[in-house]
């Protein structure tokens, strides 16, 4: 029980005060791949404080609609980030929640974020909501099946055990079910985190944003609150990423030994899964909007495939 | 006068309940009178499942009833029809021989009929009700038959008699009772290609009655199908549940997809009925598929997912219902494009109807997360069936199950966003007024009720458990657990909503609670929408419905066959200078054009052949006697 | 993909320091305040446009660039002005503008800083007298700092916005 708290605890801490840094490592990386210096890794923790200290601007058309979404984005992250196995493969509330449940508690993210984007009444916040739904939507089918691949060969959908399974495997690294499943989630969390060639979290045209146009009207603690569960987000998503497809360095929760080696593992998986993000952003353009949904469909077809190559093998 | 009428149907609601209940718990009662009815008389047996749809029913009249205390002007006129309606959907679950279903489920039909008739000036609603009268008696023919059938060639009118005689039946005569039984049933439940009376009469009917129909009479086309498939006719092959699957797969699918661009609110409501249709029969199907295969376990979950859905989507959509009722009221329209703003005068019912949108998105930790994470649950333990051609129907309904979840929750963004949200888009909806006390009552009543399924999954399914097992004689093994958490097949999943509640609530507040102890400004100033410095603000500028699903419209454009019209007009004087531009973006139903279209024509051409026969000369009448009579003649 | 990686890693970093010392023009005390302290390690800028001949965009942009790269010293810029804590204002405000200007700084959320550019920030420039334009920002908005040019160098811009900010820079 004590040992719970102290892992639900250490969860959090790792997860809403890491996410900061991960945003800001891949900001470093790409600028120093184009040739810039580029800001510190520990620029996103300035900004937050920075915000923190601002007043919040908040539109005359917005309904309390609006001010309850960046706390709710808040909440659905921190529950996430206590159903993923982060550093041991016993995360505290896996009794309550597993894959299904954990890609729904995005989605009632989404759904609050895109209606505080109509909420405004203005043409950009409903342009980014609907594009994030119609992405949102299209990207489902492919985690979900690519989750039934992985169900399959662990029998069973709680994550910890998953990745206790796939632990055990020898030769998991070849397994062409694996991989296509690993290849097919790569591809939704580009397009869930809005990271090019899906969406640009730098651009500065409207036309061309999808998250952040529904975050123009935000500002101050609000603001603060919004960019720092969206770094959650892609820390949770490379996370599972990397814990499932990658499980070597978790274990059961033991002590403080197990602890500290999970999070050695986490911590050079999500450097190496970083790196691989920051080469793609820096190689690939932007895709034009009504062609993702041909990369979610070749997501799915690779998650399809996944599927089939389990129903083979066995 | 009327609020007698409608207080008689609270109290048959409660009576049904409790009788309802009774029925769950395994109480049987039977009640035989052979002399009121042709042909067996009249019977009515309560059993675990019929008591399950009573109670249902009953606790779905209530809210609706109570809705029509605050709806003075749409509730006067039929509210004899809506007595018969619920009276005789009560009469339906229990009725226990041909004679006593069909003549309850016709005045069913009927009541229904003339409650969608409720507007008469309508063109509309004329054609509406005209459509829905013929489908619905199309469906009945196909009962009849399939009933008549079963009923010759058991010996007996009795339902219990058909189980009885179930495993003796021959294949043809199985198959042959189950297509016309399940045509007859899934054309009431709204199954795709049977489909198009329901997003025209239930828009057309008052909004309590919309919210029964949708939320309970489809329900008892569900009630039909799963007797057929599972009850009546014992253990079927394999294609029954295939049928199913990809039937309830295809309906999912459709209906969303259609919903995604209905900017009539209720008649995407309608659409969305649909959709969870199809969501009930993915998990029948998967119960008929375990079953025949023998995973007796599994096939009770498959089946416990199916009636928690079957209950979760009539709380959901009868909420959504009444508030599109009240919000329809308040602004005199249905067309979505009109309204806006309403969170601001409307705060109960946009409230409600939030609760209901993110019920019916399936989000956690509501109701609808329940019944879909079950009925997911149900189609992933295909891995134990070896028939690869069996795992692919399963992949299909597991890949449109996910896709329509997506979709449904575009569609309530959406249908919420644009009702609710930002500016009024007419005058109409900026001096809209709240709903009255009733209307909210019965709103909440049902949000609570959705929220109570939602976190209190522990609480409800060993009563579904029971009923389950009843109908396939069977023990739940597959799914147990503890008061705070159900699991499914032992290792394989568990989740626990209330645990997700109160975390979720928790760390809601905690941030408030953390910026307030880090010392974070609280200052807040209020100022008009970023606009790029334009000068004024006005509704026209916001994202309008059509807008917002554009993507939607381009990616599945097979099936919306979209077409554009640009109507522009110029100032007399110049063509440079443009005075009015009018967009429309209407879309097609594909299945009006390639199925009921040429079926209607080649309809027509039939009569019209036939029609020759009625020539309107007396000689020609005058053969015809001859040659029946020689005909006779020879035969005899 | 691969061609432009090389490319990449080949040319390696070309940012250049910046110069030691900023040329601005105070106005008013505010930058002296706690405003300033709080800014210094992170300020999203919003570049408004009233009205300039956009000789000063041309610069602005070369600050994003590899060469001048000011997001090493912890400045960005952000497309709403609900993000920004600095507006970045050129041109003479044309009368067109007049009112867009306005809008924009009661959008941003206190404390903010503005920061006006070129020789039209400071007093119209070249538009000086113009029918069409009201004068400089300072008419409009109350500024804070001016950089003078015509337009300023983006080596200029860097040095005169971090020495608004009130920072040395390593």
């Amino acid at each position: 029980m004590s040992i719970g708290i102290a892992v639900a605890v250490l969860q959090i801490a790792i997860v809403g005060l890491g996410a900061p840094l991960l945003v800001g490592t891949l900001r470093t990386l790409k600028a120093r791949l184009v040739g810039r210096r580029g800001p510190s890794p520990w620029q996103p923790y300035a900004d937050l404080r920075k915000l923190l200290a601002k007043e919040a601007v908040v539109s005359t058309t917005t309904s309390w609609v609006f001010r309850a979404t960046p706390y709710a984005l808040v909440a659905t992250l921190l529950t996430t980030a206590l159903i993923v196995p982060v550093m041991t493969v016993r995360p505290p509330l896996a009794f309550a929640g597993n894959i299904i449940l954990l890609v729904y508690l995005f989605m009632l993210g989404t759904f609050f974020l895109a209606l505080a984007g109509l909420d405004a009444g203005s043409a950009f916040g409903g342009m980014g909501s609907s594009r994030e739904v119609a992405i949102a939507a299209l990207a489902e089918p492919t985690v979900i099946v690519a989750v039934f691949a992985l169900a399959l060969r662990a029998n069973s959908i709680d994550l910890g055990r998953i990745v206790e399974r796939f632990g055990g495997e020898p030769w998991l690294a070849a397994n062409p079910a694996h991989l296509l499943a690993f290849a097919a989630l790569f591809i939704v969390m580009l397009a869930e985190t809005g990271r090019l060639p899906v969406d640009n979290p730098a651009t500065h045209l409207e036309l061309t944003m999808i998250h952040e146009a529904m975050v123009l009207e935000y500002s101050g603690r609000y603001l603060a609150l919004v960019e720092w569960a969206s770094a959650m987000k892609l820390f949770v998503f490379m996370t599972l990423l990397a814990n499932l497809f990658v499980p070597w360095g978790l274990a059961e929760p033991t002590g403080p030994t197990t602890a500290l080696m999970g999070v050695l593992a986490l911590a050079a998986k999500l450097a190496v899964l970083t790196t691989a993000v920051a080469l793609l952003e820096t190689a690939v353009a932007k895709l034009r909007l009504f062609r993702v949904p041909e990369l979610l469909a070749g997501s799915f077809a690779l998650a399809f495939l996944s599927l089939m190559a389990v129903f083979v093998v066995r | 006068m009327t609020r007698l009428v409608y207080g008689v149907v609270v109290l048959l609601g409660v009576a049904a309940v409790g009788l309802g209940g009774h029925g769950m718990t395994g109480g049987g009662a039977a009640l035989r009178l052979p002399s009121v009815l042709p042909l067996g008389g009249l019977a009515l047996t309560l059993d675990p499942l019929g008591g399950l749809f009573l109670a249902l029913i009953g606790f779905a009249a209530i809210p609706a009833s109570i809705y029509a205390f605050g709806d003075a002007a749409g509730a006067r006129r039929g509210r004899f029809a809506y007595a018969v309606f619920v009276t005789s959907m009560c009469v339906v679950p229990v009725a226990a021989n041909t004679m006593t279903f069909l003549i309850a489920w016709e005045l069913m039909s009927l009541a229904s009929y003339f409650l969608v008739l409720h507007d008469r000036q309508s063109k509309e609603s004329v054609s509406a009700a005209w459509v829905y009268a013929v489908m619905t008696h199309a469906g009945l023919a196909c009962l009849l038959a399939g009933m008549l059938l079963l009923g010759a060639d058991v010996g007996s009118p009795h339902f219990e008699d058909w189980r009885a005689a179930a495993p003796t039946l021959t294949s043809t005569t199985r198959n042959a009772a189950f297509l016309l039984l399940a045509l007859g049933f899934a054309g009431k439940a709204g199954v795709v290609p049977l489909h198009v009376w329901l997003p025209l009469a239930h828009p057309a009917a008052p909004s309590h009655v919309s919210a029964l129909m949708s939320g309970v009479m489809i329900k008892l086309g569900i009630y039909g199908l799963l007797r057929v498939s599972l009850d009546w006719l014992g253990i079927g092959p394999p294609w029954w549940g295939a049928a199913l699957l990809i039937a309830g797969a295809a309906s999912s699918l459709i209906g969303v997809l259609y919903a995604l661009v209905e900017h009539d609110l209720k008649r995407l409501l309608a659409f969305h009925s649909i959709e969870n249709v199809g969501i009930i029969l993915l998990g029948i199907g998967s119960a008929a598929l375990y079953r025949v295969a023998g995973f007796d376990a599994l096939a009770v979950l498959g089946l416990i997912a199916a009636l928690y859905h079957t209950v979760n989507h009539a709380m959901f959509k009868a909420l959504l219902f009444l508030g599109a009722g009240a919000v329809v009221h308040a602004t005199g329209t249905r067309n979505m494009e009109a309204m806006g703003g309403l969170i601001k005068r409307m705060p109960w019912t946009a409230a409600c109807f939030l609760v209901g949108s993110a019920a019916i998105a399936a989000l956690p930790p509501l109701n609808g997360f329940v019944s879909e994470w079950l009925t997911f649950l149900a189609l992933f333990q295909n891995m134990r069936l070896e028939a690869i051609g069996q795992n692919l129907v399963f992949t299909l309904g597991i890949a449109s199950l996910a896709l329509t979840g997506g979709l449904a929750m575009a569609c309530f963004v959406k249908a919420f966003g644009i009702t609710f949200l930002a500016l009024p888009r007419s005058d109409a909806a900026a001096h809209a007024h709240e709903a009255s006390r009733p209307i909210r009552v019965a709103m909440v009543t049902l949000a609570t009720a959705c929220v109570v399924l939602g976190v209190g999954p522990t609480l409800v399914i060993p009563a579904f458990g029971s009923v389950a097992s009843a109908v396939l004689r069977t023990a739940p093994d597959a799914i147990g657990g503890d008061w705070l958490t159900v699991r499914v097949s032992g290792q394989f999943a568990s989740v626990s909503t209330a645990a997700i509640g109160v975390v979720l609530a928790g760390l809601f507040f905690a941030p408030l609670v953390a910026l307030r102890l880090v010392g974070a400004s609280r200052r807040t100033r209020a100022y008009e929408t970023w606009g790029c410095g334009r000068i004024v603000q006005t509704p026209r500028m916001e994202y309008t419905a059509t807008a917002f699903t554009n993507p939607f419209k381009r990616v599945f454009d097979f099936f919306y066959r979209p077409t554009k019209r640009l109507d522009i007009e110029f100032h007399p004087e110049s063509r440079f200078f443009v005075e009015r531009i009018e967009y429309e973006n209407p879309t097609r139903s594909i299945f009006e054009d390639w199925l009921y279209r040429p079926a209607l024509r080649l309809l027509h051409a039939g009569a019209r052949a036939a029609g020759a026969l009625q020539s309107g000369s007396a000689n020609q009448y005058l053969a015809y006697i001859l040659a029946a009579l020689l005909l006779m003649l020879v035969l005899a | 993909m691969l061609r432009q990686l090389r490319t990449a890693v080949r040319t390696g970093i070309v940012t250049e320091a910046c110069a030691p010392v900023g040329e601005i023009q105070r106005i008013g005390d505010r930058l002296a305040s706690e405003i300033v302290r709080r800014f210094g390690r992170s300020l999203a800028i919003r570049q408004v446009d009233a009205g300039s001949c956009n000789g000063c965009e041309l610069e602005i942009t070369g600050l994003i660039g590899p060469h001048y790269d000011l997001e090493r010293f912890g400045l960005h810029f952000v497309a709403s002005p609900r993000h920004a804590d600095c507006l970045l204002v050129t041109g003479p405000v044309t009368r067109n503008m007049a009112e867009a200007l306005r809008r924009t700084w009661q959008a941003t959320p206190d404390p903010k800083l503005v920061v006006a550019v070129g020789a039209c920030g400071l007093d119209g420039g070249l538009f000086r007298g113009s029918y069409a334009v009201v004068g400089g920002v300072a008419d409009v908005v109350p500024v804070d700092a001016v950089i003078p040019g015509c337009p300023p160098s983006p080596a200029a811009l860097l040095a005169g916005l971090l020495e608004a900010l009130g920072r040395r820079q390593r």
